[in-house]
């Protein structure tokens, strides 16, 4: 189950600006159902950003991180026309992966 | 309204399982991970997950390393009131005249059950700078931490909150 990311990238004066919004329910582990029995957790624990193929950002996260999560980050270089990839992985195994060029 | 005594039975259910097939399955992403990668990129760094399972602001610093210095070098933007608790916003960037060499930031959560929230780690070439939304049970503080040849510096700025980030 590939969860999709929505990936804007930008580029300019020499910094390409990334943002990135996940889905996904980033859940603690500490709620419960209305019938009071408790709902598993379920959340993103790493997140990567690439520029081509080199790694620009990694991340770990706990379930704080807010549902559907967004990041925003920034790199030195990146042209428009390159790939930003964003993948993350959560605590049950799922992953999610996402591609954008940079305008 | 935030329950302190609902946040308790919470803490209580913090369920252990599943972790065995979690560290089978991480060992598989990270192994795919080690063989996409360009060589010399990435020193792999493990998630402190004790740091993330940490209660209390002391004992996440504690794993963290040490209680941070305080630092103006690190600007750390929140809102000061937030109404949901579940979606608050929060940017940190780095002021390099004042706190150059910065290679990894924390966030930190005062009061939720397990205080930090993400660890954001920037090589060569990316600046040190993340955006994000956290969650925040109750009014407390919100820490930056920076990371600078393994020392640690922070910023704390207040949020307040008038709907939990619980859930409850």
């Amino acid at each position: 189950m590939a969860g999709k990311i929505r990936i804007r990238a930008k580029a300019k004066d020499g910094v390409t600006e990334v943002k990135a919004l996940m889905r996904h329910p980033m859940e603690t582990g500490l709620r419960k159902d209305q019938e009071g029995n408790p709902i598993p957790a379920k959340f993103i624990e790493e997140v990567t950003v690439s520029h081509n193929d080199a790694v620009v950002m990694q991340t770990y996260w706990g379930a704080s991180v807010s549902a559907n999560p967004f990041l925003g980050m920034r790199f030195n270089g990146g042209a428009a026309g390159d790939t930003v990839t964003v993948t993350w992985v959560d605590n049950t195994g799922a992953t999610g992966h996402g591609e954008t060029k940079i305008r | 309204m935030f329950n302190r005594t609902k946040v308790n039975i919470m803490n209580q259910l913090t369920a252990p399982h599943g972790l065995a097939r979690r560290g089978f399955l991480r060992l598989g992403a990270l192994t795919l991970a080690a063989v996409a990668m360009p060589a010399k990129l990435w020193a792999a760094i493990a998630r402190p997950d004790a740091a993330f399972t940490a209660t209390g602001l002391d004992a996440t610093f504690a794993e963290l390393g040490a209680t941070p210095e305080t630092s103006e070098g690190i600007i750390f933007t929140t809102p000061d009131i937030a109404e949901n608790g579940a979606v608050v916003p929060v940017k940190v960037e780095i002021d390099g005249s004042k706190l150059p060499g910065v290679s990894k930031i924390y966030i930190l959560v005062e009061k939720n059950p397990n205080p930090l929230s993400g660890m954001f780690m920037f090589p060569e070439g990316t600046e040190p700078y993340v955006e994000t939304r956290v969650k925040v049970a109750q009014t407390c503080n919100l820490y930056a931490v920076a990371e600078v040849d393994g020392k640690l510096y922070m910023t704390a700025k207040e949020t307040k909150v008038t709907l939990g980030g619980c859930g409850g």
